[in-house]
């Protein structure tokens, strides 16, 4: 439980982080909320060279809306995500998942940005973002930036788009209509766990029925996962295709086993979560 | 006779203790530092069995910063014997030995190899990292059936077996030919895993050599510094007169630190060697491998009733895994539940027996009841099983089987004499706070309209044996420790009161409640009283606190010297109003003459005149102050029920507490607000054992729940708050009539919800279940019965 020494160093702002990053090279690391990387140090799993702490960069932490998106700061708190108002009447489903992470401890200290960045299948986020068609802001040397989608981000078991002299400052949402229902549904043994299997959908309802649906999965593969084929079944699909489309979930999945599920178990919660995630999204009869 | 008015006793009297704790002012080991202390850090073995080809400390003893680094065979000089096991239960047992620090073998994960002394904490942690350890992995064994195999791997090769004792009761009645004329038997199979105890604080040791007088003071977070004394001595070869030890604020046990561990016996051989204060903290990493596990334990029950489910007999033979060595008492830990398989139920025959075995795993010892849980587990799953088997209801065959109430000594059919019991109070008060009737129509209301989500309830209803004494019978089943405990009581001449006792309390309120005890006792208030414990230079000799014994065996002891100190200060009062002590009332600290009751005297005022003995009558010492010992004639017997509803998810398998009452009864109750604490938190602990906690290891003996992200510790979040009651049967084997509560929840619980669960499942056809209940394991238990990807019955 006690780390292997390491430099530690305060950016300012952004320009600060990358240029500390740059002299330190590919041994040091980004610390924000420290939630996912101090405890891998305290294993000593992971043993970077240097901490640069960006958690105190104050420029990092908002949340600001335009015509159809709301953008917030990749240094926003999880519990400043699940108590803003503008995410609250935009994107609901983002404020409501925020609420589940962890604990209070972990929500005033751990980061939006952070937990997209970690790339960890097993958070929630990163899944209701990609469910939610969410951008992000990529920041490189000189203050250059890039917008990569959700669907281009996640490239593997913690390994995400960005770049070895990149920040991620940025996400972007868009906002959700009036007539989107959604739903994130969070299977795990102890509140404060991560998701065995979790599900976000929404639903763009249509008539009574469903007239479009995204649904992705936490936890079933190396990376947060849409559910093409369930959503493809859904498309103009009436109430009682849910069972059947839910079916579908395990396809192209590749859930881990571990001490708290196997595989299968995974694949056969998948089914039934997302079953009642879209129910749940749909309202009402 | 002592007729002292009761203000404090039997009131939700607030925790001494809590104003220091929760404002952060308790001084815990990690609290202390003194000049000159350096840290030890151990080398574990990452390999659950391998051959020690060759340990290399040279690059550790070369970092800068390192004062010592030094491998088994470095320090085997230091050891007068190895670490202690207490409790050989059988003549024929096997015994390995125990070094502090392993020298040909490593034979579980954790083992200590090698350890390294630094100037300060992070500096040790690398040096330990830095020590070279070449090793020749073998196979290991973890499962307890494995191990007896002709081919298993040995744990420890010159004792030729992994089977190291099997221990009988002995028997009552006719078992064999009960058994083969019953017209019902019911066989069941119950596996217990290993769970972790998880105090709040891990273990911490610091040694301060005394450099002239070769003496050493050790702190350590322990639950039983008087035992560690005793047995230290014997381990390190420090003369037991040099020895000081003190068990300074420690945050919690629940068994883990009923213990003598190798970070004590290496502080202490490292402080000597090298004339410095050592100290060492636990890393949670670290208590998760190389403090005891509990629990670890293979059950085959069998009931044999009549059809109308009336019990005859119960037979019980277990397999116990004591992991890779015996610590203090890990052989008897099942010996605790020995007499418990019979419940609170009349039978005519009895049978149980346990074969303890070594595994390539942590060592097993005491967790919170330790055996009792086990017991109380399968003797109420059992009759569960019996309820189905012969279509009643639970409670019903509960009913038909509870021994009647009773206030004096009456036997079991274990053939133990329980102190008192009325089983059916309970179980009725229960029900009725339950609403049983309810529950049982909205069971049924959901099976008719195909509900996923099942309603089940469970009922436990147990009795435990605990305070367990007396010395004679300990000798008698080959323990090497006694079962008394001790107390001193001294008024100063001021008034106040400072109180001594045996016990060793760490989280129990020993402070609060001892100071209710002796407030009511001399008429003192509460604050003026000073309770002093857990330091040997200071409190009285005596066997420290587990198994629920502190107060009905060290309060009693309390008890008895307040009323000796009474009894002195009446003679004193007597002298001094110059009348017969039979002449004299005694009230609330203050005697006072019959028939004139203005001519009277305080202790605190006789306090002051005793100590100045300027007239004391003949034969009466200066100063009011008395000691007393305390070893009790029998156990005494808490007992209780526990309802719990449950709801289960038979798409998810997932189970929420719909309702949780308990109703215990502990005798004569101090403090009703820490019995609820007890019972509360016992609750939680035995929930968290059915339904989440699980030392899982693979078959090479790694530890897979090696932290709190994957050993699931449930948080205040998943656990229901019980609806808490009481019935008193005060306990005939004391003055007192007080019971011990500390294990009762932890007893109770278990049973209480994998019968609910069980209870929901059974229209599915679901018969086998296991701890801990997790959602998978419901899964996959509806799944084998229906055939079925789970859904409504």
């Amino acid at each position: 439980m006690i780390p292997a020494e390491f430099n530690y160093e305060v950016a300012d702002s952004v320009d600060h982080a990358l240029s500390l990053l740059a002299g330190y090279g590919p041994e040091a690391k980004l610390l924000a909320g420290g939630h996912s990387l101090i405890p891998m140090m305290k294993l000593r799993f992971a043993r970077p060279s240097a901490l640069v702490d960006i958690g105190r960069i104050a420029a990092l932490s908002y949340v600001e809306q335009d015509d159809g998106h709301i953008r917030i700061g990749a240094g926003t708190r999880h519990h400043d995500v699940h108590h803003s108002p503008l995410i609250e009447a935009g994107c609901p489903l983002l404020s409501f998942t925020a609420g589940l992470i962890g604990d209070p401890q972990v929500r005033h200290k751990g980061t939006i940005g952070g937990s997209v960045a970690h790339g960890d299948p097993a958070s929630d986020l990163p899944t209701v973002l990609l469910a939610l068609d969410a951008e992000f802001v990529l920041t490189g040397s000189g203050g250059a930036t890039r917008v990569v989608p959700a669907s281009d981000f996640f490239k593997g078991f913690f390994e995400t788009a960005i770049g070895p002299e990149e920040i991620l400052t940025e996400i972007r949402v868009p906002k959700l209509g009036a007539s989107s229902g959604w739903s994130y549904l969070k299977f795990s043994r102890r509140a404060q766990d991560w998701a065995i299997v979790g599900v976000a959908a929404i639903v763009e309802r249509s008539n009574g029925g469903i007239g479009s649906a995204r649904v992705a999965l936490t936890n079933m593969g190396a990376t947060p996962l849409r559910a093409s084929s369930v959503e493809q079944a859904l498309a103009g699909a009436e109430r009682d295709a849910i069972p059947a489309a839910a079916a579908m979930a395990p396809e192209g999945t590749s859930p881990t086993s571990d001490t708290n599920a196997g595989a299968n178990y995974r694949r056969h919660l998948a089914d039934v979560l997302v079953g009642r995630a879209v129910e749940e999204a749909l309202g009402g009869p | 006779m002592v007729q002292a008015v009761q203000r404090y006793v039997g009131g939700r009297v607030l925790r001494k203790e809590d104003s220091r704790l929760l404002t952060g002012r308790g001084r815990y080991v990690d609290d202390l530092a003194l000049a000159g202390m350096v840290w030890m850090a151990v080398v574990r073995s990452p390999y659950a069995h391998a051959r020690i080809k060759a340990v290399d400390v040279a690059p550790a003893r070369d970092m800068p910063g390192v004062v010592a680094a030094l491998s088994g065979d470095d320090l085997a000089s230091e050891w007068a014997g190895p670490l202690p096991c207490v409790w050989p239960v059988t003549e024929d047992i096997k015994m390995p030995q125990h070094w502090p620090v392993a020298k040909d073998k490593v034979r579980y994960m954790g083992d200590a190899v090698a350890v390294v002394v630094a100037t300060s904490r992070a500096l040790a942690c690398d040096a330990a990292e830095a020590v070279q350890v070449e090793y020749e992995p073998l196979p290991a064994v973890t499962d307890v059936e494995a191990a007896m195999a002709e081919d298993a791997p040995l744990v420890h090769e010159d004792l030729g077996t992994n089977k190291s004792f099997t221990w009988s009761h002995g028997g009552v009645g006719d078992v064999e030919g009960t058994f083969a004329k019953a017209p019902v038997v019911v066989k069941e199979r119950y596996w217990h895993p290993r769970l972790i105890p998880n105090a709040m604080e891990p273990r911490g040791v610091l040694v301060q050599p005394g450099l002239s007088q070769g003496d050493f003071t050790m702190w350590s977070a322990t639950q039983i510094p008087h035992v560690a004394k005793v047995t230290l001595a014997m381990v390190t070869g420090i003369s037991e007169a040099k020895l000081r030890v003190v068990a300074p604020e420690v945050g919690g046990g629940f068994g883990s630190k009923l213990d003598i561990y190798a970070e004590e016996a290496l502080c202490l051989a490292l402080a000597r060697r090298l004339q410095r204060p050592v100290k060492w903290i636990e890393e949670r990493s670290e208590n998760y491998l190389a403090t005891i596990h509990g629990r670890g334990v293979l059950q085959d029950m069998e009931l044999a009733a009549t059809e109308d489910g009336k019990l005859l007999a119960i037979r019980a033979k277990l397999i116990a895994d004591m992991g890779a060595y015996f610590q203090l008492i890990t052989p008897g830990i099942p010996m605790l539940g020995a007499w418990l398989y019979g419940g609170c139920y009349k039978a005519d025959a009895y049978w149980f027996e346990y074969t303890g075995v070594f595994t390539n795993q942590t060592p097993t010892d005491a967790y919170r009841g330790a055996g009792r849980p086990e017991a109380t587990y399968a003797i109420e799953r059992a009759m569960d099983a019996l309820a189905r088997r012969v279509g009643k209801d639970p409670a019903e065959v509960r009913r038909m089987n509870f021994i009647p109430p009773f206030s004096e000594p009456t036997a079991l059919v274990t053939g133990l004499q329980a102190d008192s019991g009325d089983y059916e109070a309970t179980l009725d008060r229960a029900l009725e706070l339950a609403g049983y009737d309810e529950l049982r129509k909205e069971q049924k209301a959901r099976l008719d309209r195909k509900d996923a989500k099942l309603l089940g309830i469970g009922i436990s209803t147990y009795i435990e044996n605990c305070g367990w004494a007396p010395s004679s019978l300990l000798g008698a089943i080959r323990y090497a420790g006694g079962g008394w405990d001790s107390a001193s009581v001294r008024v100063l001449p001021t008034g106040k009161v400072e109180v001594f006792t045996g016990t060793s309390p760490h989280g129990q309120g020993h402070e609060t409640t001892w100071s209710q005890i002796v407030a009511d006792g001399l008429g003192i208030p509460f604050d003026d009283i000073e309770v002093f414990h857990g330091d040997t230079a200071v409190s009285p000799l005596g066997f420290d606190t587990y198994g629920s014994r502190s107060l009905a065996v060290g309060g009693v002891a309390l008890k008895m010297a307040t009323d000796k100190v009474v009894d002195k200060a009446r003679k004193l009062a007597a002298h001094e109003l110059e009348v017969a002590e039979v002449d004299l009332d005694y009230e609330s600290g203050r005697f006072s003459v019959k028939g004139a009751p203005k001519q009277a005297r305080s202790i605190p005022e006789l306090a002051f005149t005793a100590w100045q003995a300027h007239n004391l009558p003949p034969g009466l010492d200066p100063n009011l102050e008395a000691s007393a010992t305390f070893d009790p004639p029998n156990f005494t017997f808490p007992s209780g029920a526990h309802i719990c509803a449950v709801e289960v998810d038979t798409e998810t398998g997932k189970v929420d507490f719909l309702k949780y009452v308990a109703v215990d009864d502990c005798g004569t109750v101090i403090n009703p607000m820490i019995v609820d604490g007890q019972v509360q938190g016992g609750i939680a602990q035995g929930i968290a054992e059915a339904m989440y906690e699980e030392a899982i290891y693979d078959e090479n003996g790694i530890l897979l729940t090696s932290s709190m992200m994957n050993y699931l510790v449930p948080s205040a979040v998943e656990i229901p708050v019980a609806t808490l009651d009481r019935t008193v049967t005060p306990s005939s084997t004391n003055s007192m009539g007080v019971k011990g509560i500390g294990e009762a929840g932890t007893i109770a619980a278990p049973p209480a919800v994998l019968n609910a669960v069980a209870d929901a499942l059974s229209p599915l056809g679901v018969t086998d279940l296991q701890m801990p209940v997790s959602p998978q394991r419901v899964w996959h238990a509806i799944k084998n019965a229906t055939g079925r990807n789970g859904g409504p019955a």
